[in-house]
């Protein structure tokens, strides 16, 4: 097993590899730059541009206790094909389901592009003792699940325990092996930019390929702020080791005009070389129709009614 | 597929994401072909004029009048009319009420008025339309709260009008510089004569039509357009009781020198050369953003801009890398397309100027990073440019650019970088970065400098007085110190 280096209480990150000191974040700043960013107008051929990359970079999510095989299996269509009446439209990266649903997802999209990520380790608190958090894991990656979506646990995180926080993802992402580790931030609950900034390094440096604003389950979820601060972690990562993490803002992204913002501040922090599903994921359950419903009135000119799209 | 192939199956990354074109639409505009002075309520027909242009493109926009000394007279008169027959008898809560219409009006108008202000001056419209149009209109709200609290503002000093003010205003915010003298002069209960710039004097003439709307009284505004001549006429005038500048060192020497005793009251608001402090425990990332905002706003074209930047040399290197990246990201160009971030240099003299002062940073040794741009081929442009390896004796760290020319130079201690700050001739403006609170209180003390903004720049309020220190100027607009050069004092010659 990864046995991390003991970290001091004062929070010290690993030597190896080299890692951007953690500093600080200015709230006010950060929050006037993405509300800023947000004012992009994206029209015409840059707006189907971002409609279809948000399609193909959606991971079609349902997180409830009422899940059913059926539900994900209707689910896992639209994320296949999202529009039946225009085969141009792309599927979506992935639908994102509770472990015990992960056989049936995955039995709906065999054979095509769309993965299939498990939420894991206790979700969405995170309280459960490590062995709990590792043994669901490992039994989601058996089941054959392409990605897992972690939490963190928050509560060791903000009691400044966060060697035990480290220890846990290192383990984690161990158990996954092959499959695709997202850590989950829920940064809801983390209170500060500086904590988000903190807690996003923290991840990365013990082996997140991904991090991920939030559960969905809480209010408050992403936002356009948080994830700029995200980002900027990610990018300085980047620029000191040259290790290229993923991004996922997830939870109360509802409308392709919010889709649209998000990419445009991807593109403006990170640059076209994040403009992939590989490297950024919007987690959304409600999303998609509304792209759709633009895509359909950029190459038609006019808004259709929500009843020609599907509800699954 | 199998599982693993799936995994391996990487997407391609596109090349880039080219944003279509945004315009914002200029219909909304409609200009005369010509216009005159506006004097006493109605337009003067001029005897001389001039082409004001688009700097964006060099498109002609307008004829406007070149003022002769004779028609500032007719306006200082007409002034003097309304003040005395009028203006300075009404009660001031009727003042107050003029000045509420004004901003009110100015605030339906907003869009109108930010495209005209863009094409005429060439700042980008998202400047013009977020910045520059909300700020004049809550200068005029807030001095109308003040025309009927003059004696709260400053009791037991009798405050009384002065009488004609003279304004001159510079290109660089032209509707906001408007603002920021003709609001307070008018709650202080005083008649004006407001000069444009040469180059920018369209937003100004349309303002006369929202004094119209506002029904103010004939005369208590009045607008003469022109060069520098027409500015030396006003403030020559005789009856002129106060000249409010805001402009070059230069020019702002010669009308002090003009104007020594006379007895006309007098505030001038010149360069800058402002430092930008980056201390090694700033955030950032937002210090980045603040050193961009401080310097490529409005093209650089803005006197507190902070066009030094001071770097501890701790992070140096991660400070520079990230501006530099930063600058690949900024949009130079149509100034009314909604996504553009730079825009036109706004006068072939200006842009002669930056060249000029820029070619002087190479020779005399600093390192030039200028991000790839591809700039329109008509009008003026510059590309946002940094300069490192900058010594505090080269002119791009003693002059005044006045363009989007950033100088970087490091400190080690706060207290070289204090003293690197306060080593020019002006003093208008400086920017402290650091997460530590007692050390932007401990810098702010020892900075001379008229404003020190902390973990922000260029931020303006109508609330917050502004104005210079040495070379950069005297008196304060904004704030309750702004009525202040608007009114003399009577406490002294009532006694106790």
């Amino acid at each position: 097993m990864a046995q991390a280096p003991v970290l001091p209480r004062g929070f010290e990150l690993p030597l190896e590899p080299r890692l951007p000191r953690v500093g600080s974040v200015d709230a006010v700043a950060l929050e006037e730059r993405a509300a800023s960013l947000a004012k992009r107008s994206i029209k015409r051929e840059a707006k189907v541009f971002a409609l279809e990359l948000a399609v193909r970079m959606m991971d079609l999510t349902t997180l409830e206790g009422q899940d059913t095989s059926g539900k994900v299996a209707a689910l896992a269509s639209k994320a296949i094909r999202p529009d039946p009446s225009d085969a141009g439209i792309p599927s979506v990266a992935a639908i994102c389901v509770y472990p015990n649903l992960v056989p049936s997802a995955l039995a709906r999209v065999e054979g095509t592009n769309v993965k299939v990520a498990s939420v894991a380790t206790a979700f969405p608190s995170g309280q459960s003792p490590i062995e709990t958090k590792l043994e669901e894991v490992r039994w989601v990656v058996e089941q054959g699940a392409d990605e897992v979506d972690m939490v963190i646990d928050r509560g060791a995180f903000l009691s400044g325990r966060y060697a035990k926080v480290y220890d846990e993802i290192v383990q984690v992402k161990e158990a996954c092996g092959e499959a695709h580790l997202k850590v989950i931030l829920e940064v809801a609950e983390l209170g500060t930019y500086d904590n988000v900034r903190r807690a996003s390094l923290l991840a990365m440096a013990a082996g997140a390929d991904f991090i991920k604003t939030s559960t969905g389950k809480l209010p408050g979820a992403a936002t356009l702020p948080v994830t700029l601060c995200m980002l900027e972690a990610i990018r300085d990562v980047y620029e000191e080791t040259g290790r290229m993490i993923g991004m996922k803002p997830a939870g109360g992204i509802r409308q392709a005009k919010q889709a649209v913002q998000y990419l445009v501040q991807l593109h403006e922090t990170l640059g076209v070389d994040w403009l992939t599903p590989d490297l950024y994921r919007l987690g959304a359950s409600s999303l998609l129709n509304d792209v759709l419903m633009q895509l359909r009135k950029e190459k038609t000119g006019a808004y259709q009614s929500p009843d020609y799209f599907t509800v699954d | 597929m199998t599982d693993l192939e799936r995994k391996r199956d990487r997407t391609p990354v596109p090349k880039e994401w080219a944003y279509a074109p945004a315009p914002e639409a200029r219909d909304v505009v409609r200009l005369e072909e010509r216009y005159g002075h506006y004097v006493g309520g109605t337009w003067l027909e001029p005897s001389e004029t001039y082409t004001t242009i688009s700097p964006a493109t060099e498109e002609p926009l307008a004829e406007i009048a070149q003022a002769t000394p004779e028609e500032v007279e007719a306006a200082v008169a007409a002034a003097r009319d309304a003040f005395e027959n009028g203006w300075s008898g009404i009660p001031a809560a009727e003042r107050a009420k003029y000045l509420f219409r004004i901003a009110r009006i100015l605030q339906e108008r907003s869009r109108e008025f930010a495209v005209l202000e863009s094409l005429n001056g060439g700042k980008p419209i998202k400047e013009s339309r977020d910045v520059d149009l909300p700020l004049a209109a809550a200068h005029f709200f807030y001095y109308a709260g003040w025309a009927d609290k003059l004696e709260y503002a400053f009791p037991n000093r009798r405050p009384r009008p002065v009488g004609v003010a003279g304004q001159i205003i510079p290109w660089n915010f032209p509707l906001l510089m408007l603002a920021w003298k003709i609001a307070p002069a008018l709650a202080a209960g005083n008649t004006v004569v407001l000069k444009p710039a040469e180059t920018t004097p369209l937003s100004a003439l349309l303002f006369a039509d929202v004094l119209r709307q506002a029904e103010l009284p004939p005369g208590v505004v009045n607008i003469v357009t022109g060069d520098g001549r027409a500015g030396a006429a006003l403030v020559k005038s005789d009856g002129v009781d106060k000249i409010a500048f805001t402009g070059s060192t230069e020019v702002g020497k010669a009308i002090q020198r003009e104007l020594a005793g006379t007895g006309k009251k007098l505030t001038l608001e010149l360069g800058g050369k402002a430092a930008n402090i980056i201390f090694d425990d700033a955030a950032l990332d937002q210090a980045v953003e603040g050193i961009v905002n401080g310097i490529y706003f409005n093209q650089g074209h803005v006197c507190c801009a902070g066009s030094r930047l001071l770097v501890q040399e701790s992070i140096y290197e991660p400070v520079v890398e990230k501006l530099k990246r930063r600058l690949t990201t900024l949009r130079v160009g149509d100034p009314l397309d909604k996504n553009t971030d730079v825009g036109a240099i706004n006068s072939k003299q200006q842009l002669d100027k930056i060249r000029e002062l820029v070619e002087s940073g190479e020779q005399e040794g600093a390192e030039i990073y200028q991000p790839p741009c591809r700039l329109p081929e008509q009008g003026y442009w510059f590309v946002p440019t940094v300069f490192t390896n900058v010594a505090q004796s080269y002119r791009i760290a003693q002059e005044e650019i006045f363009g989007p020319v950033l100088s970087v130079l490091t400190f080690r201690t706060p207290d070289e970088a204090v003293e690197k700050a306060n080593n020019t001739p002006y003093g208008l403006s400086a920017g402290v970065w650091t997460e530590k609170g007692s050390r932007i209180l401990w810098m702010a003390e020892r900075l001379r400098a008229g404003v020190v903004w902390a973990n922000t720049f260029n931020r303006f309020d109508p609330s917050s007085p502004f104005g210079g220190y040495k070379e950069s100027g005297f008196g304060r607009e904004g704030g309750r110190h702004g009525l202040e050069p608007y009114l003399h004092f009577e406490s002294a010659e009532v006694g106790g």
